[in-house]
């Protein structure tokens, strides 16, 4: 039970309250109900005062009533700010359908490093009559995984560091995607061979530290005809390897492995200096990406017959060739958007990447 | 994995040097990831003895020693060793040499008075450890004079590959060697033949309970056996490739793990319930006490092996910790058993276990090893710690692994681009342990070796489900035939080399490829280098970030929640890129860069599927404009963002004149200072405006930041329509201006569509070239003022003319907007 001088006090900061209008009259009321010399306050300094048999009980009350008061205080500031915030905002009201100015504010603009490459990517391999295909970066496990000859049980699985989203009505997972090969299988679903594309895009995988961004780019290549053989493979790869480096003689080596999609499967790697980062020269090799005929199980897995059709894929990472190529040694700053980076890193979106002009 | 040379040259016969050995392993597949060579920078250290060890007369703490290095002539060696003594055997470092572990050449010298002409070399210095407590005390036998190195064992280069998933067998060294015989580089080395005389009944009996536990096993105990450390030639081989010796038994089936990728366990028979080892299933709320000393809580899809008292062992993954063999085993239980490779690795992954077994069996074991593996570790367990063995204690059987594969020979050059001869592709299969079944002048069909689980294997298809099934069938039955042959022309070019297939150029259609871009796509290019001709920085940034911020610029639906986010600040998927750009501002702002102009190509996720992914043009500009003599700086205002976003959209052929902004954005930008442009009532193109301040004061953003955003997918493909004549007519246009008062409220857009629709012959561009809103007019109104350009076509405007097109006008914006023409 609240003793009576509590409920009217409770009443009257309710009634002040209501009638603050604004922040002034707000922390007055503050002020006169819970300041040096407010009213709760003085309730407060009076318990002394209680007899010793009441003094529990009434010391309770008053510490409810502090916290009601307490929160009815901060609930009405929390109203006027909120009031007072729409009033400012609809006084800074403007008619957005004035129309803008003619010029842009002046400024360095420029293109990523990424992007850059991404065209760079689309203009030399495009002249070997690749075109672009895309896909979401959310995608189904069958789509990034089965699709692509991983099954569940599957080593690789364990290697990719896969992000997961909440299962959806079907009980899978959704997965962000962790190569761009999935767009593989959506190319082969989705037109009849022949097949000559890139898809260069997001990938992300649960890795974090100096060389490994958790999202970051690949570039993939599928190309699916009669009489493809790993032959063409090795000639687009260095054809694009020695145009993309400008480097005429860059060597290219190919060392056979493996990856669940492709077979035969080879890594592949370039020659560079190790101590001095020069590309081409050097003795020493780099493994750049990883490539092979496509698996047998891949194309019947989306309905091609691997005795009528064949064909190679490769996959590379686009930070990884853009690092090389431009001499950048950290990856980490692609994605942080710091001006001074992104000014210095930047390239001219008046020139874009262009066989006449040269890459 | 790891393996000391000695242990490849174990297996196999071979004249190769190291460097041509790792360039072999490097082109069939089995990169090199590392060589260790201890001992190349520890060659020329020997070992000497302490002859004499003198106080030195001038120090307190050297001693004058005399070295024997081996040939008798003793050396003068000032020394500051606590435990150098007389008659100690040490290495010596000679004049010349350099020392490793403090980086500089020995010179000879004098060191207060005396010669020094030699070093006694502590541990640290020679880079083999932190130990400086003293100089190296080798024991009495260690051969005078000889190279250090070549005695410790240091002279055994260590080579790291990586193993590919599909090659199971080659985490043995075994198997690394018969791939390097298969390639040239000399001959596989016979195993031994055991010899193993059974003189007892198995102790223990095995029982395949659950078939899903386990295919096949075998056993056989030794007792009578004094279990102790290993010899060093097998602590040395561990040691290296970074095992921890522990004691004979244990590291002989390290051996046979990493020697022959034959994974084995030993039971001490002593601490084992009951009589019987049974393979079976878990049960719920069984647990299992590991060997890693961690205690795992089972399920029942992990098959264990079993004795009276529970889980003893989690099968093929890791053995349990109370029935482990130590020094006081005197009777042991080798197992040597076969698992499904999918259950291990379900098993593995769901405990997070990742042992060198579980490596071995999930990739695929050699299923026909067993007998011969089980002999000869109970040999070599007897040769080491003595007893006898029982008899063998088997259960199941082995799964049929027998199968064949075809190759037809055109195929080395159809598929691998190489023309192979078909007496080589042959040779190769034969040297890496195919053997031929038949053979014509066009194909070979080969058994395959039981190591070899990766050919001709049968994983199972998981076709599309929406395929026609008549395809879908034909596409499989494709499959089953070229996928094993696909296998061999594999398996000849791996071991020829791929750097021996030439290289082809694609061949293309025609000399001008066709566009590599869809419309849209370049159209996304477009987007980007326009914004960028803009004066704004192209930014690519995370797709996701957390929750709480993402909050601040829409809805955060549950199913674009990443389960396991990396870190807690990047667990959502981002609602628009321009929250990307938000923070990026924050932190430029942070570094001393308030004044940015950021733009982004990348995707707005609304929920999980294809569609809902948005590409986005977005772009964020925040504090003031450059300083210059000829352009004030300012701040930056909505406008600036409303311009960008048009920009982008006439770049990439929106009509301009048909949109409509509206001023319903979204929560994230001020509601009186952002707005919609839109096509049509339903699409819309983009959105702009100020960023809310209370978006602003979460993020930390102090100055004004504006931001857009142009939704890509919405912007319709462009008609592709050949641009009619332009218009030239032959009369000067004429230009009138007209100034309004109207109410604030009223958009300036209203006046400009009345003005242009007034007379759609006459008014051909209608353009505001002034607003005042100021306390000379009444309160609540504007004055805006227009220029309108009227263009005559069949002849030059009269005056009276002039006056009633100038009257449609005015009538026309006082109709739609109530404004006052002002005089």
């Amino acid at each position: 039970m609240m003793s009576d001088d509590l409920a009217a006090l409770r009443a009257e900061t309710a009634e002040q309250l209501a009638a603050a209008a604004d922040l002034r009259a707000w922390d007055a009321v503050r002020v006169a109900t819970l300041g040096k010399s407010g009213k709760l306050t003085g309730l407060l300094k009076g318990l002394g005062a209680v007899p010793a048999e009441q003094r529990k009980e009434r010391g309770a009350a008053l510490n409810r009533l502090k916290g009601e008061l307490e929160s009815a205080i901060e609930a009405r500031r929390l109203a006027l700010e909120d009031a007072a915030l729409e009033a400012r905002l609809a006084a800074e009201r403007l008619d957005v359908t004035l129309p803008p100015r003619p010029a842009a504010p002046a400024g360095e603009g420029g293109i990523h490093p990424i992007s850059r490459t991404f065209e760079e990517l689309v203009a030399l391999f495009g002249a070997q009559g690749f075109s672009v295909a895309e896909g979401p970066d959310i995608e189904s496990d069958w789509l990034n995984f089965s699709a692509l000859n991983i099954p569940d049980h599957h080593p690789a699985r364990q290697d990719h560091d896969t992000f997961y989203l909440p299962a959806g009505a079907d009980g899978r997972r959704p997965v962000l995607r962790t190569h761009t090969s999935p767009v593989q299988a959506r190319t082969m679903l989705g037109q009849e061979p022949p097949i000559r594309v890139i898809v260069p895009g997001r990938t992300w995988r649960a890795d974090h530290d100096a060389t490994h961004s958790p999202m970051f780019h690949q570039v993939e290549g599928l190309v699916i005809d009669r009489g493809i053989h790993l032959g063409h493979l090795k000639g687009c790869l260095i054809d694009f390897l020695r145009a993309f480096f400008g480097i005429a003689d860059l060597p290219v080596r190919f060392r056979s492995s493996y990856f669940p999609f492709t077979e035969p499967s080879m890594e592949v790697d370039i020659g560079w200096n190790r101590k001095t980062g020069q590309l081409g020269a050097g003795g020493d090799w780099l493994e750049i990406l990883g490539s092979g005929m496509v698996h047998p199980k891949v194309l019947a897995n989306c309905g091609l017959d691997p005795r009528e059709w064949q064909g190679f894929a490769f996959g590379m990472g686009i930070e990884r060739i853009t690092m090389l190529k431009h001499g950048m040694p950290d990856l980490r700053p692609f994605y942080e958007s710091d001006l001074r980076w992104l000014r210095h890193w930047a390239s001219d979106p008046l020139s874009p990447p262009s066989l006449a002009e040269g890459i | 994995m790891k393996f000391p040379l000695s242990w490849l040259r174990r297996h196999l016969e071979t004249e190769a040097s190291l460097e041509t050995i790792l360039a072999t392993l490097n082109r069939i597949g089995l990169e090199v990831e590392g060589v260790e060579d201890r001992g190349a920078a520890l060659a020329s250290f020997r070992i000497a003895q302490v002859v004499e060890a003198e106080q030195h007369p001038n120090a307190d703490r050297l001693r004058a020693l005399k070295v024997d290095p081996g040939d008798g002539k003793l050396l003068s060696v000032v020394c500051g060793a606590p435990n150098a003594r007389a008659g100690m055997k040490g290495v010596v470092a000679l004049p010349g040499a350099f020392i490793p572990g403090t980086g500089i050449t020995l010179k000879k010298g004098e060191i207060r008075g005396v010669a020094s002409e030699a070093m006694m070399l502590s541990a640290r210095e020679m880079g083999l450890g932190d130990d400086h407590s003293g100089i190296v005390d080798l024991p009495a036998d260690a051969p005078l004079g000889e190279s250090y190195v070549t005695w410790a064992g240091l002279d055994d280069p260590i080579i790291e590959i990586s193993v590919t998933p599909n090659r199971g067998d080659a985490l043995g060294v075994r198997g690394v060697a018969r791939d390097l015989a298969a390639a040239g580089l000399g001959t596989l080395k016979p195993l031994p033949t055991p010899k193993v005389t059974p003189a007892y009944p198995a102790p223990l009996r095995w029982e395949i309970a659950d078939p899903r536990a386990c295919d096949h096993v075998l056993g056989r105990a030794i007792r009578g056996l004094r279990n102790g450390p290993s010899p060093k030639w097998l602590q040395d081989w561990l040691v290296a490739i970074g095992q921890r010796p522990i004691n004979a038994l244990v590291d002989v089936t390290n051996l046979f793990t990493f020697g022959l990728g034959r994974p084995l366990h030993v039971f001490d028979v002593a601490k084992v319930k009951g009589n019987t080892l049974t393979m079976r299933m878990a049960r719920e709320g069984e647990t299992l006490s590991a060997l890693n000393g961690k205690e795992y809580a089972l399920t029942p899809e992990d098959g264990i092996i079993a004795d009276a008292a529970g889980p003893e062992a989690l099968g093929g993954i890791i053995g349990g910790a109370p029935t482990g063999c130590d020094e006081t085993t005197t009777e042991c239980f080798i197992e040597c058993a076969l698992f499904d490779p999918v259950r291990i690795a379900l098993s593995g992954r769901r405990h997070d276990i990742r042992t060198d077994a579980r490596a071995r069996f999930e990739r695929g074991v050699d299923p026909a090893l067993p007998p011969l593996a089980l002999d000869l570790a109970t040999e070599l367990m007897i040769e080491l710690c003595g007893g006898e063995a029982s008899e063998v204690s088997a259960a199941g059987t082995p799964p049929a692994w027998q199968r064949s594969a075809t190759l037809r020979f055109e195929r080395l050059a159809g598929l691998g681009g190489a023309e192979v001869p078909a007496d080589e592709a042959v040779g190769a299969l034969e040297r890496l342990g195919f053997t031929v079944e038949a053979r014509d002048a066009a194909k070979v069909t080969v058994a395959v070796p039981s190591w070899r689980n990766d050919i001709a294997g049968h994983g199972a298809l998981d076709q599309f489900p929406g395929l026609d099934p008549a395809r879908a069938r034909a596409a499989a039955e494709g499959c089953a035939v070229i996928e094993p042959e696909a296998d061999l022309v594999e398996e000849v070019l791996r071991l020829r080399g791929l750097d021996s297939i030439p290289p082809v150029s694609l061949p293309v259609s025609g000399i001008v490829p066709p566009p590599a871009l869809t419309a849209k796509q370049a159209r996304a290019v477009l987007a980007r280098r326009v914004l960028a001709a803009r004066g704004m920085l192209d930014c690519v940034s995370f797709g996701f970030l957390e929750a709480k911020t993402a909050a601040l610029f829409g809805a955060t639906p549950p199913e674009l929640h990443l389960e396991n986010p990396i870190a807690a600040d990047l667990d959502q998927m981002r609602p628009t890129p321009v929250a990307s750009l938000a923070l990026a501002a924050a932190r430029n702002a942070a570094r001393g860069w308030p004044d940015v102009a950021l733009s982004e190509l990348g995707a707005a996720y609304r929920d999980p599927s294809p569609e809902g992914q948005l590409a986005v043009a977005a772009g964020l500009r925040a504090g003031q404009t450059p300083r210059h003599w000829a352009d004030a700086s300012r701040p930056v205002d909505a406008f600036d963002a409303k311009g960008d976003a048009l920009a982008v959209l006439a770049a990439l052929g929106v009509p301009m004149a048909a949109l409509q902004v509206t001023a319903d954005a979204p929560g994230f930008y001020h509601p009186g200072r952002s707005g919609v442009v839109r096509q049509g009532p339903k699409t819309v193109l983009a959105t702009f405006g100020e960023l809310h301040p209370k978006l602003r004061a979460a993020l930390d953003i102090a100055g004004p930041a504006m931001a857009f955003e142009v939704f890509l997918d919405a912007i319709p493909e462009p008609k592709k329509r050949k641009k009619g004549a332009p218009d030239l007519p032959a009369f000067q246009p004429l230009r009138r201006d007209f100034a309004f008062l109207v109410d604030a409220t009223v958009p300036a857009e209203a006046l400009l569509r009345a003005a242009r629709g007034a007379d759609k012959a006459l008014v051909t561009d209608v353009a505001l070239f002034d607003r005042y809103a100021g306390d000379k007019l009444p309160e609540g109104k504007v004055s805006l003022a227009l220029q309108v350009t009227l263009q005559p076509r069949e002849a030059t405007l009269t005056d009276a003319e002039i006056e009633a097109v100038a009257g449609k006008i005015v009538a026309a914006v006082v109709k739609a907007t109530g404004a006052a023409l002002r005089g």
